[in-house]
């Protein structure tokens, strides 16, 4: 994704007149239309219709009205967000600041920021539950130990929030990187501070609406990413969308699947969201 | 509004390369100053520890006689030019140049109006609504320069502001850049490692080498009294020929006896520094030089002539060109006035010319 980020402006600019790639053109989004539309339009068939009823939305009912349909959906939002925002305020300053001051800590930061891909989830959660355990005995005689307790919440789990934002490390480092790489940083911020910009200014009004599509990209990735994401969620005994799906398809045939198509529905609808909220002071 | 710019016993060092060595140079309220040098000799690190991107390892900068050394950048009062180009790209040029008066909370209305009006003196009225990618690269360092002039700043910091313009357009914009400054007559300091850029818009010119000053002093003083020889080899070509000392204040070179300007060396043998327009050269059948080279620059022409033992570096009118064509015998002779020495060298730095021996 993050190459996708630095490849769209060459796929606007790049318009040959000539007519054989306008027929590859075709050819190729055709294949790729197939390809993804024909699965989903066979489950879609699947869902509706059976044999012996005929064509009935009873399975989408069944599923909006099960038990938790809401409250999972909900969970997952909020991690959502509260990812992607703990995320970018982490990685934008951190990332200007190597930039400007320490470039030469650039690849001791990308090292860092990968290492989370080349992790496996299972030994990922496995780390955790060590530490959390290890944590608790360590950190239970310390002043902060009433603070720690209070800010836990059964409905709002912040450590899925840390996990999360561990998890999406990678993607939302190329992502910035590359949006970075499109803009001379310096120069511009520069510019900024000697026309009298405080550094919140600076990268507020200069270094954000100027980043933005590389910020959109980020979002959309953290946003998939936390929605999609199963094995720490379940490991730790959380129930956000993603759980619950699993948890509600069981053995239906019908309604796993129109569980799958609803979802993708859904994530669908709030990339475009998030896409247009990005989008939207954009000339 | 105008300053008066100090630079104190400056010292700057990045690992092992020291940029900055102990540089002193005052800059007179309303004075156009060029820092020249060639890269890497810390005139640019010396400008960005006026804007203050840079912080001295030791000395000051002083700005009407107040230490600015330890003033954050964003609230020094000098205005920026840059390199590169720096415009913000997702604001118009209009919301360009009145970003400064946006920082400062100035009302929508009264920014927009100096801003038009700062965009009309830099001769770019009809362009206020364009994007940065919708104007060319000398639109963008117009309109960068009157965003450096919006807040009205005590001086004007210029960092070879013109060298990624075509030639034609940097001409244009360097004149437009002198006639502004005149007309505020805002104290500018202005890097550059193009001599004829410095000579040319600049009160004073001050070589830089090595993170040292060389010289400093008025173009035309630079160009004919350089006070070392890296100064005459920067500013300018020089030919190096080979003299002998005769007598008391004169040198004899190519066979001419001419007075030294400055003291006589102690060694009699020594390089004598002549500009290639000080070189006459005429054509004759029985001359004792030959025309190698003429490469043709339209106002004149530089030839390279090869004289017993060497070369020599000559500039002549450009209408004389189909009269001395390469092959051509010519006689040469040196203009009479005095001439600079430097003891004898070996290698020459550029251009790279053969001492001649003396005829």
């Amino acid at each position: 994704m993050a190459a996708v980020t630095g490849l769209e402006q060459p796929l606007v600019t790049a318009s040959p007149r000539t007519a054989r790639p306008r027929a590859w053109r075709a050819v190729v989004l055709l294949l790729a239309g197939l390809y993804f539309l024909v699965p989903l339009g066979a489950s879609l068939w699947y869902t509706i219709y059976t044999p012996t009823m005929g064509v009935s939305f009873e399975a989408y009912g069944e599923l909006l009205t099960a038990e938790g349909f809401a409250s999972s959906l909900a969970l997952s939002l909020g991690l959502g967000l509260a990812t992607i925002a703990l995320v970018l305020l982490l990685t934008l300053p951190a990332m200007l600041a190597v930039r400007l001051s320490a470039p030469r800590l650039r690849p001791v930061m990308e090292v860092l920021c990968t290492l989370p891909l080349v992790v496996p989830p299972i030994t990922f959660v496995a780390g955790l539950g060590t530490s959390l355990r290890t944590g608790a005995e360590v950190l239970a005689p310390t002043p902060f130990w009433a603070t720690l307790i209070a800010v836990q919440d059964p409905a709002f789990p912040i450590v899925l929030v840390l996990a999360y934002v561990v998890l999406v490390l990678p993607f939302v480092y190329r992502s910035l990187d590359a949006g970075l790489r499109t803009m001379d940083v310096r120069t511009l911020v520069e510019a900024a501070r000697n026309l009298g910009a405080s550094w919140p200014h600076v990268l507020l009004r200069v270094v954000v609406p100027n980043l933005r599509s590389a910020l959109a990209s980020a979002s959309f990735l953290t946003l998939a990413l936390v929605f999609g994401e199963f094995t720490v969620a379940r490991l730790l005994g959380y129930q956000p969308f993603a759980v619950w799906i699993v948890t509600i398809s069981g053995s239906r045939g019908q309604v796993s699947v129109a569980v799958s198509i609803l979802s993708l529905l859904l994530i669908w609808l709030l990339l475009l969201a998030v896409s247009s909220a990005f989008g939207r002071e954009k000339k | 509004m105008t300053s008066k710019v100090e630079f104190r016993d400056l010292r700057r060092i990045f690992g092992k390369t020291v940029a900055l060595d102990g540089l002193d140079l005052t800059i007179e309220p309303g004075e156009f100053v060029a820092l020249l040098g060639p890269s890497g000799c810390g005139k640019t690190t010396a400008l960005r520890c006026v804007a203050g991107f840079e912080r001295p390892d030791s000395g000051a900068v002083l700005v009407d006689g107040k230490d600015i050394t330890d003033v954050p950048a964003n609230k020094r009062d000098a205005g920026m030019v840059f390199q590169s180009y720096s415009l913000f790209p997702n604001l118009n040029a209009r919301d360009n140049v009145a970003f400064g008066l946006r920082v400062r909370r100035v009302p929508v209305a009264v920014r927009r109006a100096k801003a038009d009006e700062l965009l009309e003196l830099v001769g770019l009225p009809a362009h206020a609504d364009r994007f940065p990618h919708q104007l060319s690269g000398g639109q963008q360092q117009r309109v960068a320069l009157a965003r450096a002039l919006a807040l009205e700043p005590r001086v004007l910091l210029l960092d070879e502001p013109l060298s990624a313009l075509d030639a034609k357009v940097r001409v244009a914009l360097r004149e437009e850049i002198r006639r502004l400054q005149l007309d505020l007559g805002i104290t500018t300091i202005f890097v550059t490692h193009d001599q004829e850029e410095a000579l040319s818009i600049a009160d004073r010119v001050a070589v830089l080498r090595d993170g040292r000053l060389e010289q400093v002093g008025a173009p035309a003083e630079v160009y004919d009294r350089p006070a070392t020889p890296f100064v005459a080899e920067f500013v300018g070509t020089m030919n190096h020929l080979a003299g002998r000392v005769s007598g008391t204040g004169s040198v004899t070179v190519l066979g001419r006896t001419l007075p030294i300007d400055g003291p006589a060396p102690a060694d009699s043998d020594v390089d004598v520094l002549i500009r290639p327009e000080a070189v006459q050269v005429t054509p004759a059948e029985d001359g004792a030089a030959e025309v190698l080279v003429a490469s043709f620059r339209g106002a004149s022409v530089r030839l390279r002539l090869a004289l017993e033992g060497g070369e020599v570096l000559a500039d002549v009118p450009g209408h004389e060109a189909v009269r001395l064509t390469p092959g051509t015998r010519v006689t040469v002779r040196l203009v009479e006035r005095p001439v600079l020495v430097a003891p004898r060298t070996v290698t020459v730095p550029v251009p790279v010319i053969e001492p001649a021996d003396a005829v």
